[in-house]
């Protein structure tokens, strides 16, 4: 496995990087067994730092291949028949309910025939974030490819012309929905939020006061009484007659929500913008919202990236709340789908499918904050 | 190079923070094209004097007037003034988060509404006049503080103001660094521009001042010509202040 003569050259390189020592260099048995002294000095250079490698492993052994027999060497992947009975046979996870169920998961209650419209529409829409994401088109033709998209998804789900069938909003579900209103939440609540954060700190009292009583009321409540408050409460103050559609009752509930929650995170980015910055402006004779728009608020937006993706992440996943108001989003159109009694006792694995979707969309946001922050600081650090 | 219609006028200002005074009964007159350099010691109220010309701070009583438009509570009459009232800071103040020739062009852009072809046109040869048209596209950051003040009056002058206010251009800089500044100023004052110079550089006032202004405990002591004020100031305060200054 290890041929001396190339490793000591490997070594040598990576000991100047490493460590000064010089005992490797002086030693050169010691260079040719180097996994053996990198554990050395890694793993039990010293009693306590044994001890927790031990147990560590233990841990693992403990841990690692019993997973990887339940969740790969003994799970069923496949029903041939369309039931649950192989699974029950086996010992291992089942994954064939993925193969049964994924449909009714990924997109609830969403008239069965017409699935495809709500696979394309989401398709569509990931294709559009993912072309967003690079710098390369940020051109304004972007905005206009983005209002096309709106109007194909919003065609695609509700349909009613044009051919397709009219699908009423609670009907919608899955993924689609959770997407969606994530999406439209975060999108609209950002505009809102950045414009609390001015109004808390704006010179006239009146409108400091409304921004702050908001921020402070909303952020003072859990979502779930929110959302609540939208679909139970509000209803009742509207003339007879009116009724305003559950899921748009959904959205404007959460979207006030994150916007609290966003607001204080701006106004912690205005608050870091030097004093200076808008002197400067105000002395050149820029008004008010060009002086934010220009100045300000590109500067501070920045500084805020980490906190502004962290509300975004949570807003992603409060859209599971919207269970309680009796919309199906992907985790209660997991549930729903595990409410077949043949599939039943296979709900760690649908749950655990779940998570992994939740978790692959706020793992990307995380990721692409990290790019955006490196890649919006080019050349404007000292 | 001056005419006699006082361009700058402040009539009798006071101004408090909170219970402080710090502006007690500021009275001073700039006609079109005059330099007048305001000295004093720190905590006399000359920056917050210079920054109520174009209203950074609200004064509360006594009038102020610049080009004929008396600055109160109407945000017209303040933007007409701050587009005509240039000013550079002691901290430079430039836009971090854009290039040296965005800093020029932003406020014609979008205060003016010049073209954008013209903006830069006009930019280049703002920073040609203090000598850093390479400079261009680089961010403030990347400049040392002798640049980026150059580039702060390149970027003031970039909306042809006919005044200009500069607030101890010089205190930031390394000693190394006051010279290409004071220089840059030495030749807008030749150009006829009419400046009000917090400074304590008493060289730059003795080559371009038509009137020193000292103050102290937020009250103008003294107003006068360069050669009498260096020569024989009228109070004994002044004396000792420039005793103190120069002596080093």
């Amino acid at each position: 496995m290890i041929r001396p003569q190339d490793d000591i050259h490997n070594a040598t390189a990576a000991a100047d990087v490493e460590e000064p020592s010089s005992a490797v260099l002086a030693a050169p048995s010691a260079v040719v067994w180097k996994p053996l002294n990198w554990a050395k000095s890694n793993l039990f250079d010293s009693v306590p730092n044994a001890i927790m490698t031990l147990l560590a492993v233990l841990l693992l052994w403990e841990v690692v291949p019993p997973l990887l027999s339940w969740g790969v060497f003994n799970a069923t992947w496949f029903s041939a028949d369309g039931t649950a009975a192989a699974c029950r046979d086996g010992t291992g996870a089942c994954w064939a309910l993925m193969g049964e169920k994924n449909r009714l998961m990924l997109f609830g209650v969403y008239p069965y025939d017409q699935h495809w419209r709500p696979a394309l529409a989401t398709a569509l829409v990931i294709a559009m974030l993912a072309t967003s994401a690079l710098r390369r088109f940020w051109v304004p033709a972007l905005a206009y490819a983005w209002l096309g998209v709106v109007l194909v998804v919003a065609w695609l789900m509700w349909g009613g012309i044009l051919g397709l069938r009219y699908v009423e909003t609670p009907q919608w579900g899955g993924l689609p929905l959770t997407l969606g209103l994530a999406l439209l939440g975060i999108v609209l609540a950002f505009p809102l939020s950045i414009v609390l954060a001015l109004g808390r700190r704006s010179n006239l009292p009146a409108i400091r006061a409304v921004c702050t009583g908001y921020i402070e009321l909303v952020r003072g409540v859990p979502l779930v009484s929110v959302l609540f408050m939208a679909s139970v409460m509000f209803p009742l103050f509207l003339p007879e007659g009116v009724t305003i559609d559950k899921l748009l009752r959904a959205l404007v509930g959460m979207t006030l929500f994150t916007a609290a929650y966003l607001a204080e995170a701006v106004r912690g980015g205005l608050q870091a913008i030097p004093r200076g910055q808008e002197e400067a402006a105000d002395a050149l004779g820029l008004p008010y919202w060009r002086k934010m728009r220009l100045i300000v608020l590109p500067q501070a937006l920045r500084l805020v990236i980490p906190p502004i993706v962290n509300q975004f992440i949570s807003c992603f996943k409060d859209t599971s709340l919207v269970t309680i108001v009796g919309l199906y989003d992907l985790l209660a159109a997991t549930k729903a789908s595990l409410a077949d009694p043949d599939w039943r006792p296979f709900f760690v694995e649908g749950y655990i499918a779940a998570a992994l979707v939740y978790w692959v969309f706020c793992f990307s946001m995380s990721r692409y904050s990290q790019w955006l922050e490196r890649e919006l600081a080019t050349g404007t650090r000292r | 190079m001056t005419d006699d219609a006082p361009v700058v006028e402040l009539i009798d200002v006071q101004k408090w923070y909170g219970a402080f005074h710090v502006l007690k009964d500021v009275s001073l007159s700039v006609r079109k094209g005059e330099k007048v350099v305001v000295c004093g010691p720190s905590g006399s109220g000359k920056s917050t004097m210079i920054r109520c010309v174009n209203r950074l701070e609200e004064h509360q009583g006594g009038r102020i007037i610049v080009n004929g438009i008396e600055l109160a509570d109407d945000l017209k009459a303040i933007e007409a003034i701050r587009k005509d009232v240039g000013m550079v800071f002691q901290s430079f103040n430039l836009f971090p988060h854009l290039t040296v020739l965005e800093n020029l062009t932003l406020a014609p852009l979008w205060v003016k509404h010049v073209p954008k072809a013209e903006a830069e046109d006009l930019a280049m040869q703002l920073l040609q006049r203090v000598r850093i048209p390479d400079q261009a596209k680089k961010f403030p950051g990347q400049l040392s503080g002798g640049q980026q003040q150059r580039v702060a009056i390149a970027r003031a002058l970039a909306m042809k103001p006919s005044i200009m206010l500069f607030d101890e251009p010089t205190s930031a800089l390394d000693p190394e660094m006051v010279k290409e500044v004071l220089d840059v100023m030495i030749e807008l004052a030749g150009e006829g521009m009419t400046m009000i110079c917090v400074t304590h550089e008493m060289g730059f006032a003795r080559a371009v001042a038509d009137t020193m202004v000292f103050m102290a405990e937020g009250r103008v002591i003294e107003t006068s010509p360069p050669e009498q004020f260096f020569s024989d100031p009228k109070s004994e305060r002044t004396r000792q202040f420039l005793g103190q200054i120069i002596g080093h």
